[in-house]
């Protein structure tokens, strides 16, 4: 009898949340590698939930730190069971645990960024940094005295690579002499790891340090010794308030809100996105007082170049180190061609191993 | 590589090698009293988690230090009870130590992940820091470096010429015999683990507070594993653990400055070398293995004798 009270009482619970689906909140879940207090990629991404969170009839939530691999993939499950809507993954590990599980949950959204996998629910989508990283190197190639930037770099990835190459070319649009040295320190949130290598570039001559990497470690390197410092994700000036140029930042707040809203109109389709400066993904932070007004007015201008599309950073002539010629004169590298990157550009000193 | 990079090669094999000392020493100070503690890990990253705190909270990166001693001391102290107490198995009992602390430092750490606490910055000590060459490898660092140089000789005293010493490696060698002597074996192995357990936390302390501002749930980033394998490569004695310690920061920021001048040497190599070098030492020390010094009851416990 009980059961059956119990039973009748379920059903009823149904017919009420049935008759309440059409204008039930948007449940939007997002999973971060690292801590969001990371002041780095992660908190990049909690900026951009925080403007998502904001929207009418939309909840939103997190799982922090969560490992790439297996424990990714019971984090992800997880939240598909609890029947949200939206899932973003944020980090590359993510890719295949996400795929396994949006082919179990049809209905679920998945969006994975930094990846190259995709199904009829899981799409894919990242921002094109190497924009940001242009500009970020016409800063750090203007400031620089000693002609040698230094760059703390995580891992040899087409993504850090090309990151690389196209602060160089920033820096060499402004400083045609100048050279990049890199240091990978194969981590990316190690902040011992990662002072002591910007270290070692201070004392190869570099007076800038740029860095690919999630902690401000560089940035403190750069401060005890009074020279210049780019930071990374997020605005890094708290870190290094003497030293700190300018940051190549991330800004999801856009291209969230424009995903949660084709998910609520039911216009989303899965896709491959890399959205860049002219949709605010990439940018630059504030600048430091030390920039002198020019270079801020030839940074803008050039901003405004590649937000009009006549600037594409990866247009040729343009030699590997072994000099090369990789793109010819006025060839622009394909997307295809800039995502699967695994060589440096002349100037840059260092291996890509 | 020129000469102008040799003198800040050193210097910095000073200053990365200078965590690794502390716990070195410290798990040094336990295995002399006959009980090996797995934990170093564990202890390390608690260690720097409280130091970062009491720095942020009350201002006094002074506090910070003894603080992360503190709270080695409380984590180690675990050890003591399931070892001395309970007579548990030391390995697995460190393991699980190293486990434990891990999981504590992320859990209570995880919100203070990004943010800068006031910590030690470089003080060169007048009139030695000017001293051609010797100068700014030794004397220009910051006042935890200063601290660790003293560290070594206090233990060799100690070990040598104390009382409390000689009990205490007697304690690790035969501990019945020393318990027949009238030497109270468990207060002896407690003040090693508590000890050791302090000075463990120090070399946390010297990342969030010295060598970065900084904490995160990966700062230690195998530092006490290192250390564990210094303890052996030292064959127990303290003044081989500053050789080693430091050789293994040499190591460190040595194949960071070969990338950093232009090496064509892959990276992953590079990286590999610290380790390539743990490993190779292990194996060596181990051949010499009638004189590696090894207390002859380390990890074997004892029953109190009541």
């Amino acid at each position: 009898m009980r059961f059956m009270k119990m039973f009748a009482l379920f059903l009823a619970a149904m017919a009420v949340t049935t008759a309440h689906a059409a204008d039930k909140e948007l449940n939007v879940g997002f999973i971060y590698v690292s801590p969001i207090g990371d002041a780095g990629y992660s908190y990049a991404h909690e900026q951009g939930r925080l403007v998502v969170d904001a929207m009418d009839g939309v909840k939103t939530s997190y799982v922090e730190a969560v490992k790439e691999g297996p424990d990714s993939e019971r984090v992800i499950l997880n939240m598909a069971r609890k029947g949200y809507d939206v899932i973003f993954g944020t980090s590359f590990g993510y890719m295949d645990p996400m795929l396994k599980v949006s082919k179990q949950f049809p209905k679920t959204v998945f969006m994975h960024c930094s990846g190259f996998k995709q199904s009829d629910n899981m799409g894919n989508y990242f921002g094109r940094m190497y924009q940001a990283r242009y500009l970020a190197g016409m800063v750090a190639g203007s400031m620089s005295k000693s002609k040698i930037l230094g760059y703390v770099a995580a891992f040899p990835i087409p993504e850090v690579i090309r990151g690389i190459n196209a602060f160089t070319l920033g820096a060499q649009e402004v400083n045609p002499d100048v050279s990049v040295r890199v240091v990978w320190t194969k981590t990316w949130y190690d902040p011992a790891t990662e002072k002591e290598a910007a270290k070692s570039l201070l004392d190869a001559g570099a007076d800038v340090i740029a860095q690919h990497q999630d902690s401000p470690g560089p940035q403190e390197a750069a401060e005890e010794k009074g020279v210049y410092s780019i930071g990374y994700n997020s605005d890094m000036s708290t870190f290094a308030p003497k030293a700190h140029l300018t940051s190549a930042v991330w800004n999801w707040g856009p291209y969230y809100t424009k995903v949660v809203n084709a998910v609520k109109n039911g216009t989303w389709k899965a896709e491959s996105a890399w959205p860049g400066m002219d949709e605010d993904i990439v940018g630059l932070s504030p600048f430091g007082p030390m920039v002198p007004e020019d270079v801020k007015q030839k940074v803008a201008a050039k901003k405004a170049e590649i937000i009009a599309g006549t600037e594409k950073v990866f247009t040729g002539p343009i030699k590997d180190q072994a000099g090369t010629v990789k793109l010819a004169e006025g060839v622009t590298a394909t997307d295809e061609e800039m995502l699967g990157m695994t060589w440096f550009i002349q100037g840059v000193v260092g291996t890509t191993k | 590589m020129n000469q102008e990079m040799i003198i800040p090669l050193l210097a910095a094999a000073i200053v990365s090698g200078t965590p690794i000392l502390y716990a070195t020493l410290g798990e040094m100070i336990t295995e002399k009293s006959g009980v090996l503690n797995l934990g170093v890990e564990g202890i390390m990253i608690v260690g720097s988690l409280a130091a970062f705190l009491v720095a942020k909270f009350t201002g006094s990166p002074v506090l910070g230090f003894v603080a992360a001693g503190l709270a080695g001391l409380c984590i180690a102290s675990l050890h003591g009870v399931v070892c001395l107490f309970f007579q548990g198995n030391q390995v697995v009992s460190g393991l699980a130590l190293t486990i434990f602390g891990t999981g504590l430092a992320n859990y209570l750490g995880t919100s203070f992940v990004g943010i800068s606490a006031p910590g030690f910055s470089a003080v060169p000590i007048p009139g030695l820091a000017e001293i051609p060459v010797i100068g700014p490898i030794f004397f220009q660092h910051d006042p935890l470096v200063y601290v660790s140089y003293l560290l070594p000789v206090c233990l060799w005293i100690f070990f040598h010429n104390t009382r409390f010493g000689l009990g205490m490696r007697a304690v690790g060698e035969y501990p019945e015999a020393a318990s027949a002597a009238g030497v109270n074996v468990q207060n002896y192995r407690w003040l090693g683990i508590l000890a050791g357990g302090f000075c463990i936390g120090l070399g946390g302390a010297y990342l969030s507070l010295a060598y970065t501002h900084l904490w995160t749930n990966s700062l230690t980033g195998g530092r006490g594993w290192i250390a564990v394998a210094l303890v052996i490569f030292a064959f127990w004695r303290p003044g081989r653990a500053v050789f080693g310690a430091y050789l293994f920061g040499g190591i460190m920021a040595l194949q960071l400055r070969m990338q950093a001048t232009g090496t064509h040497l892959p990276s992953s190599l590079l990286l590999m070398l610290p380790y390539g070098l743990t490993i190779i030492v292990l194996v060596l020390s181990s051949l010499k293995r009638e004189r590696t010094g090894a207390p002859a009851a380390l990890g074997v416990n004892i029953e109190p004798v009541d």
